[in-house]
């Protein structure tokens, strides 16, 4: 039977695999040696330059995009990963536009930022289609080990910054690849042909690494022992918990997390098997749930439409993902929370909302209420830590792992960042500079010890 | 609307850009094209005396500086004199001139320093109807090595005596070119005007390499691995050319000695350049090669505008307009005190002035106010040197303002009098003269 965008309720295949190839390329595709060159004199070498105030990571941007110019790029992707180890990636995801873009002094100028993130990727994927010699090296030995817990951008980048310290580092994670939202957690037109993976393998060259994977804290290793183990233990832990939209949730088939769906079609092998509704719904405002959305359009959803209790300012996808949404056909349904999710027969059938407003300063629901028919409910209203791996060693604050500046925990032995770490800002590029931090601060402890 | 046209050295042409003697300018062909486009006079390209052809690299015969984005700002070449028969270029010239009769055409002469080379081509040249004759003493590659070229260029007792014989064996204007590779370019235009020249024109190309090939280090561009100095222009060589143009304007042996100024001419702005400093047209290469012949029609239109809108009627009135603002460092007003100033509304913060004053200069930007990301002057410590108002990425962002009568400046204490006082009567001179 023909399947296509109109075929009823839950199918895969809707779309062509030409079509499906297309629609899950490069989503902004590389700048070439020419457009890099243009975009590189674009840069005014700023003193004291806003963008690298602004990175994270504190990227000296100017350096890099000079070296661009100059023809030396592996000088360039020196400068970049010097700072950020991932910065491969964070050229691929990072909100640029409200980073070192947004900071830019051309937006002044003539609204128009130079295009660091395609710049910085233009470098970075350059020296890792051309490693040649390691571009860093490992100091002495200084004969402590290190536990890395999950290998996410956090524990790669801390891992990598002990590694290069000297220390041997264990890293471990609970799933059967590194990378965690690297590999699991972002669209696949983000970062097309398994670049989560290369990165992964070039941080890894860097040796001293040795990596456990399927281990999980709570269940293969325990806190107290990695802590009589090791000399230090690093928490790079991600959000095992998706928020419920408070509202009872049917048994019935379609209503599922929008992170399972958007691992679920990273790691397909083939686009074509991955089931998608005619009509999905995407409950939340976030980058989860923009990602989620596009990619059910990218699949061959007749109607998407993400529905988000507040207004696009209070988004948590930037103006940038919210324009990316539209532009792929997602329809963004503003000022309206769930009231109760649809089902007949174990199937979802739609989510019926109703209307919200501001009153007061406050969110007030209770408004006209409306049904949007839906084939597949994604829930995408954020994710909360797991905290009872930690058992109670731990001080948390809002749920979430409370840390210094450096990412000491209240226990001595013990650093944290990324998404698990109290006070962030959820993004990749800041879980690097955690792992980067937490790297020093532990070497620091270590070596005076 | 403005009347462009220009008598030089007495050939008349419809507006004064001109087709320098270069490939352009090689055939028939290529000069219908750029008289179709409008082009005012070309100097045919240089021919030499019979005989085999001369031979060129069948290599890269150019090179060029260019910006990231591949604007070109510098070229350099090693091609030779015209490498086609005689004959065939003499009746080409005679057919277009008789098709165009309204443009300039000049022929560039090459031949060895011997008067009976100069006698036998002269009258082939006159037989074409050409309106003048320019004798290449500037060629710095290839030729020079033969004892042509700039070899005749770079001793004035060749020019004089080459340009006498021009002037014995020929009616036309005789135009002198000259070569920039000497240290003092008077001497070479005193001696054509000695010998007679009707005019001279400047400058040709510059001794050049381009760079090396990281790869391969050898220089380049190169032919098969070996290299050879070329001859630079484009727009990179105006202001050097502009020096010069002036320098002969001013001189006083030859004052008065029209000039066809050469030298990175592309826009209109270029060719208000030459014509202030005291060219009476000028001639173009680099922009058509790398733009092509309609190039033209933005610099026709451009000195146009810019003549209405200042109300000179002919070119003529513009020629030698800057010259009495040239003048000797010594001569210049040591009381005249400019300040820079930062125009906070366009200011963007890149914060260049201040690095650049910071790290090479006179320590007179700041980078902050009241803990703030904030770029402004000092005016105690700013000597108006104009380093900040080139490093600024912003047009017109940051200015010089001249101190008024009666403003003190802050960097000296002194007050601002309206007067002169220049290094000939200053105190700290051992040799001034008394004021």
């Amino acid at each position: 039977m023909h399947t296509d965008s109109s075929t009823p309720g839950i199918a895969a295949g809707r779309l062509s695999g030409a079509d499906l190839a297309r629609n899950f390329c490069d989503a902004h595709p590389p700048m070439n040696l020419a457009q890099a060159r243009v975009e590189a004199d674009r840069c005014y070498y700023c003193y004291d330059a806003p963008c690298q105030t602004a990175c994270p990571t504190g990227i000296d941007v100017p350096s890099f995009i000079q070296r661009i110019a100059d023809g030396n790029l592996r000088g360039a992707a020196h400068t970049i990963l010097e700072s950020n180890p991932l910065g491969g990636m964070c050229a691929r995801v990072c909100p640029t536009e409200v980073l070192c873009e947004q900071a830019c002094v051309r937006n002044t100028q003539e609204d128009k930022p130079v295009e660091i993130g395609q710049l910085q990727r233009y470098a970075t994927d350059h020296l890792m289609a051309h490693p040649g010699k390691p571009l860093f090296t490992r100091a002495a030995p200084t004969g402590k080990r290190v536990a890395v817990v999950g290998a996410g951008p956090a524990g790669l980048a801390c891992a990598h910054g002990l590694a290069r310290l000297g220390h041997e580092v264990v890293l471990m994670d609970a799933q059967p690849k590194l990378g965690g939202l690297n590999e699991y957690g972002l669209a696949t037109y983000k970062t097309v042909d398994d670049f989560a993976q290369k990165e992964v393998q070039w941080l890894l060259s860097i040796g001293g690494i040795t990596v456990r994977h399927g281990t999980a804290l709570g269940r293969e290793v325990h806190l107290d022992g990695l802590c009589a183990d090791f000399d230090a233990v690093f928490l790079g832990l991600g959000l095992g918990g998706v928020n419920s939209i408070g509202i009872s949730e049917p048994q019935a088939s379609g209503l599922r997390n929008a992170v399972d769906f958007i691992a679920e079609l990273r790691q397909a092998q083939d686009w074509a098997q991955v089931p998608v509704g005619r009509r999905v719904v995407v409950i939340g405002g976030g980058m989860t749930a923009v990602d989620a959305a596009v990619q059910s359009r990218k699949l061959g959803a007749q109607s998407v439409t993400m529905v988000y209790r507040r207004g696009s300012a209070d988004m948590g996808a930037s103006g940038h993902e919210q324009a990316w949404a539209l532009e792929n056909g997602v329809h963004i349904q503003h000022w309206a929370s769930p009231v109760q999710v649809l089902s007949e027969n174990g199937q979802v059938s739609g989510v019926e909302f109703e209307r919200t407003q501001m009153v007061g300063g406050k969110l007030q629901a209770g408004g006209e209420r409306f049904v949007v028919a839906a084939d597949v409910v994604l829930k995408a209203i954020g994710q909360t830590m797991v905290a009872q791996p930690l058992g109670s060693a731990l001080e948390l604050h809002s749920g979430r792992i409370r840390t210094d500046a450096q990412g000491q925990t209240s226990h001595p032995k013990v650093w944290a960042g990324g998404d698990c770490r109290a006070g962030g800002r959820d993004l990749t590029v800041e879980a690097v500079e955690h792992g980067k931090v937490a790297a020093r601060a532990i070497h620091a402890t270590l070596v005076t010890a | 609307m403005a009347d462009l046209s220009t008598v030089f050295a007495g050939i008349r042409s419809p507006n004064p850009f001109w087709l320098a003697s270069a490939p352009p300018t090689d055939k028939a062909y290529n000069v219908n094209r750029a008289f179709e486009a409008g082009w005012g006079g070309v100097v045919w390209k240089t021919l030499g005396e019979e005989g085999p052809p001369i031979v060129n690299v069948s290599g890269p015969r150019y090179g060029a500086l260019h910006t990231p984005d591949r604007r070109l700002i510098g070229f350099n070449n090693i091609e030779l004199i015209t490498d086609r028969d005689l004959h065939l270029n003499l009746r080409e010239i005679k057919e277009v001139k008789r098709n165009w009769p309204d443009r300039a055409m000049v022929v560039s002469l090459m031949v060895p320093c011997e008067e009976q080379a100069w006698k036998s081509i002269l009258p082939l040249v006159e037989d074409t109807g050409a309106d003048g004759v320019e004798l290449n003493f500037g060629c710095p590659h290839g030729m020079s090595e033969r004892g042509m070229g700039a070899a005749v260029g770079q001793v004035p007792e060749y020019i004089e005596m080459v340009t006498a014989w021009c002037k014995q064996y020929s009616k036309l204007p005789v135009i002198v070119k000259l070569t920039p590779n000497i240290t003092d370019i008077r001497n070479p235009a005193r001696a054509a005007k000695k010998g007679g020249a009707d005019a001279v024109s400047l400058i040709n190309t510059i001794n050049s390499i381009m760079g090396v090939d990281p790869d391969t280090l050898a220089m380049s561009p190169s032919t098969g691995r070996m290299g050879s100095h070329g001859g630079y222009c484009g727009p990179a060589v105006k202001p050097i050319a502009l020096n010069m143009v002036a320098e002969i304007a001013r001189d006083k042996e030859t004052a008065g000695l029209p000039i066809s100024g050469i030298g990175g001419v592309g826009t209109w702005r270029d060719a208000l350049d030459y014509l202030a400093l005291g060219a009476g047209n000028v001639q173009v290469c680099t922009a058509a090669m790398v733009y092509g012949f309609k190039i033209v029609q933005e610099m026709h239109s451009g000195l146009s505008n810019y003549m209405d809108d200042k109300g000179f009627s002919s070119v003529s009135e513009i020629v030698g307009k800057a010259l009495p603002t040239v003048s000797a460092w010594q001569f210049l007003n040591l009381q005249h005190i400019t300040k820079a100033v930062i125009n906070q509304d366009s200011c963007i913060q890149c914060g260049r002035c201040h690095i650049a004053c910071e790290d090479t200069s006179h320590q007179a930007i700041t980078a902050s106010k009241d803990g703030k990301r904030y770029f402004e002057v000092q005016e105690d410590e700013c000597v108006g040197c104009n380093l900040c108002v080139v490093a600024c990425p912003v047009p017109e962002c940051i200015t010089l303002r001249d101190l008024a009568p009666g403003e003190t400046d802050l960097r000296t204490g002194t007050v601002v009098t309206g007067g002169h006082g220049d290094w000939t009567t200053h105190p700290n001179n051992p040799m001034r003269a008394a004021a």
